[in-house]
C-alpha cells in the first residue's frame, strides 16, 4: 500500500490492528449475522421488484394494444375492452390542486407560529401533541369527518359529493405532515440569520417573510410536494366522500362544473377494476397502477430531487 | 427610545396582523381534531341509542357474526379479524423492516445507504389499492394458496395480512433506524475498545439503548395496519358480512373491512338507516385503538429523546 496520504495510513492502520486484536482477520460468526440482516433488506428489495415487475408484465398487452385509447378513455365497469383511465387522472390532479390551496398555506403558517412565535410556550406544546396525534389518524376516519362535515354539514357551500369535498377532506389528512416537515426546515435554518434579522431592526413578521421562510423554502417545498403524493394515493377517505366508481358522465364543464360535479380519482378507478370478477379487468387494473404508482413516484423523486438540490449545510 | 429607531406604525400593523393569522392555523389544528372526535362521538351514540330501541336491543352486539343488514352487529368478529390481519402484518413487517434498520443504521457503508433509502422511501409511497391488487393477484395464488392447500382460492385473511405487512415494513424500518442511529457514536467506540466484536456491540449495547425506540416503532408499525383499509378492502374479501371466524385461511371481515364494505363497498348502504350508522360506531373503536397505540408510542420516543 502506498503510503501516500495520512487516511490510507489511518484505514490501513485500523484494519490491521482489528484483526491483530480479534486474532482472526475473518470472522464468521459476525459476517452471518450481515448475512442475515442483508437478507431482511434484500428482501423487502425483492417484494418491491417483484410489485413492479409483475405490474408491468400484466399490463403490457395492454400497453402495446391500445395505450392512447387506455389514457384517454373513460372510467368503465362494464366493458374491460374500453375501459379507461382519463377522468381518474384528472380528477386526482383536481384533488391535488385542492389539497395545496388549502393545506400548504394552513400548514406552513401553523408550523411558523409553533416555531417562529411561540416555540416554548404550552398551547405550541399542546398544538404539537394535537399534529402528532392528528397524523397517526387512520385514512377512513379522516373519510368519515369529511362525509359527516364537508359532504352534509357544510354541503351547501361544497356541493355534496364533489371534488371540492373530496379536496378538503384530503387536504385535512395532509395538513399534519405539511406542519411536521415544515416545521423541521424551520427548526434547521440557524439561529444567526433570525438574530441578524432582529439586530438591524426587522419585525417578527419581516423576519419570517424575508429571513426565515426564504432559507426554509426548499424543505418546505419537498414537504408539500410528499404530502400532495400521499394525497393522489389514498382511496379510502375519498370513496367515503363518495367517489364515483362506476359509469360518470363529464361533457364538456368549466372548471367550476367540474370542481363542483360528481368526480373519481386514480385510487379510485384502481379500487373499481380490482373489483371485477371478470379476468379481462386485471390487464386494466394494473395498467391503471402503472399510471398512479408513475404519479406518485414521479412526485417522490420530484421531492428528492429538490432536497438533494437545494439542501443546504449551515 | 430615539424616534429613528421605533418601528413605524404600519410595519408594526402588519407585524401584528401575521401573528394573529398564524395563530389562528394553529388553532385550526383543534378545530380538525374537535370535528373528529364530536363526528365519531356524536353518531357512535346515536347508533348506540337507537340499536338499545330494537327488538334485541344493545345485545345485538354480540351474535354469531357481521351481518349490519340483518341487525348483527357483533363488534367481536371485527376485532377478531383485525387482530389476525394485524398480527400477520407484524409477522412480516418486524423482522424485514427490524432488520433493514439495523443493517442501514450499523452495517452499510455510506454510499449503499444513499442508494437503498430512497428505494425504501418508494416502497413507503406505495398506495394501498396497489397492494390490495397485489394482494389478489400474485400474494394469494402465488404464496398462499400455494403454502396452504385448504386456504380459499380467491379472498383470504392472510393475503390481507401480508399486503398489510409489506406497507408497514417502511414504517418500522425508518422509525426504528432513526432510534438506533440516536445512540451516541461514543457507545459504538467504547464497546469497540473494549474488544467487541460489531454484532456484540450491536445486539448488546445498541439494540438495548434504542430498545424504547425500536418498541415505539413496532406499536406504531401496529397502529397503521389496524388502519390500513384498502388492501383489507380488496383481498379479505367479507363482503356483506362475515361469521365468526378464527382461521386466516377463510374470507374474513375486519374493523376497516367493514367500514369500506358499508361505506363504499359491496354492501354500500347509504342513507339514514341504522347499518350506515354502525359505520360510526366501528370509526370510533378504531379511532380509539389508535388513539391509544400513537400515544404510547409517543410517549416511548419522547422518553428516549430525553435520555440522549
Amino acid at each position: 500500500m502506498a503510503l501516500s496520504s495520512p487516511a490510507s495510513i489511518g484505514g490501513g492502520t485500523s484494519r490491521a490492528m482489528t484483526a491483530g486484536l480479534t486474532g482472526k482477520s475473518f470472522d464468521v460468526k459476525s459476517k452471518m449475522v450481515e448475512a442475515a440482516l442483508v437478507l431482511t433488506l434484500a428482501a423487502s428489495m425483492l417484494i418491491l421488484l417483484v410489485l413492479i415487475v409483475d405490474l408491468l408484465a400484466t399490463s403490457w398487452p395492454l400497453w402495446t394494444d391500445r395505450p392512447g385509447d387506455f389514457l384517454t378513455g373513460s372510467l368503465n365497469s362494464a366493458n374491460a375492452q374500453s375501459a379507461g383511465v382519463w377522468q381518474g387522472i384528472k380528477g386526482t390532479l383536481m384533488l391535488c390542486l385542492v389539497v395545496m390551496v388549502v393545506a400548504f398555506p394552513l400548514g406552513v403558517a401553523c408550523a411558523v407560529y409553533l416555531e417562529e412565535y411561540s416555540s416554548g410556550s404550552r398551547f405550541a406544546k399542546w398544538t404539537r401533541i394535537n399534529v402528532r396525534n392528528l397524523a397517526g389518524v387512520p385514512s377512513i376516519v379522516y373519510g368519515l369527518l369529511g362525509l359527516a362535515i364537508f359532504v352534509n354539514a357544510i354541503g351547501g357551500f361544497t356541493g355534496g359529493r364533489t371534488v371540492f369535498a373530496g379536496g378538503l377532506t384530503l387536504a385535512a389528512l395532509v395538513l399534519p405532515i405539511v406542519v411536521i416537515t415544515t416545521s423541521e426546515a424551520l427548526r434547521a435554518v440557524p439561529r444567526p440569520i433570525r438574530e441578524g434579522a432582529f439586530g438591524v431592526g426587522a419585525t417578527q413578521w419581516e423576519v419570517v417573510k424575508d429571513h426565515v421562510l426564504p432559507a426554509a423554502a426548499p424543505g418546505i417545498l419537498t414537504g408539500t410536494v410528499l404530502s400532495l403524493a400521499r394525497a393522489a394515493g389514498e382511496a379510502a377517505p375519498i370513496l367515503l366522500v363518495g367517489a364515483a366508481t362506476g359509469l360518470l358522465r363529464t361533457g364538456n364543464q368549466s372548471f367550476v362544473e367540474q370542481l363542483t360535479g360528481p368526480f373519481t380519482a386514480m385510487p379510485v378507478v384502481i379500487f373499481s377494476y380490482a373489483r371485477q370478477p371478470d379476468d379481462a379487468f386485471r390487464e386494466a387494473t394494473a395498467a391503471a397502477s402503472v399510471v398512479l404508482l408513475a404519479l406518485v413516484l414521479l412526485m417522490n423523486a420530484l421531492a428528492i430531487w429538490l432536497r438533494n438540490r437545494y439542501d443546504r449545510k449551515w | 427610545m430615539h424616534p429613528m429607531i421605533r418601528t413605524s406604525r404600519r410595519r408594526r400593523r402588519s407585524d401584528g396582523a401575521a401573528r394573529r393569522v398564524f395563530q389562528l392555523a394553529a388553532l385550526f389544528t383543534f378545530v380538525i381534531t374537535v370535528l373528529i372526535i364530536g363526528t365519531l362521538a356524536v353518531d357512535a351514540w346515536g347508533f348506540l341509542s337507537k340499536l338499545a330501541d330494537t327488538p334485541d336491543g344493545l345485545g345485538s352486539l354480540t351474535a354469531i357474526g357481521w351481518f349490519p343488514r340483518r341487525g348483527l352487529y357483533d363488534i367481536g368478529t371485527l376485532v377478531v379479524g383485525t387482530l389476525i390481519v394485524t398480527g400477520i402484518a407484524m409477522l412480516v413487517a418486524v423482522p424485514l423492516g427490524l432488520g433493514a434498520a439495523i443493517f442501514l443504521s450499523e452495517y452499510a457503508r455510506p454510499r449503499l445507504r444513499r442508494y437503498v433509502k430512497p428505494l425504501l422511501e418508494i416502497l413507503a409511497g406505495i398506495p394501498s389499492v396497489v397492494l390490495g391488487y397485489f394482494a389478489i393477484a400474485v400474494i394469494n395464488p402465488d404464496i398462499v394458496v400455494n403454502l396452504f392447500s385448504n386456504a380459499s382460492k380467491a379472498f383470504t385473511l392472510m393475503a390481507a395480512g401480508i399486503g398489510v405487512g409489506i406497507l408497514t415494513i417502511p414504517i418500522i424500518a425508518s422509525v426504528a433506524e432513526d432510534a438506533l442511529r440516536a445512540v451516541p457514536h461514543a457507545l459504538r467506540e467504547a464497546s469497540s475498545g473494549l474488544g467487541a466484536k460489531r454484532s456484540q456491540t450491536t445486539f448488546r449495547v445498541i439494540i438495548p439503548g434504542a430498545i424504547s425506540g425500536i418498541v415505539a416503532a413496532l406499536i406504531l408499525g401496529m397502529s397503521r395496519a389496524i388502519g390500513e383499509t384498502m388492501v383489507v378492502a380488496i383481498a379479505a374479501g367479507a363482503v356483506g358480512g362475515g361469521l365468526f371466524q378464527l382461521t386466516p385461511l377463510q374470507p374474513g371481515q375486519t374493523m376497516t373491512g367493514a367500514m369500506a364494505a358499508l361505506g363504499f363497498g359491496s354492501d354500500q348502504v347509504a342513507g339514514d338507516n341504522l347499518a350506515f350508522e354502525s359505520l360510526y360506531f366501528v370509526g370510533l373503536l378504531l379511532f380509539v385503538m389508535t388513539f391509544l397505540l400513537n400515544y404510547l408510542s409517543d410517549r416511548l420516543v419522547t422518553r428516549f429523546r430525553e435520555v440522549y
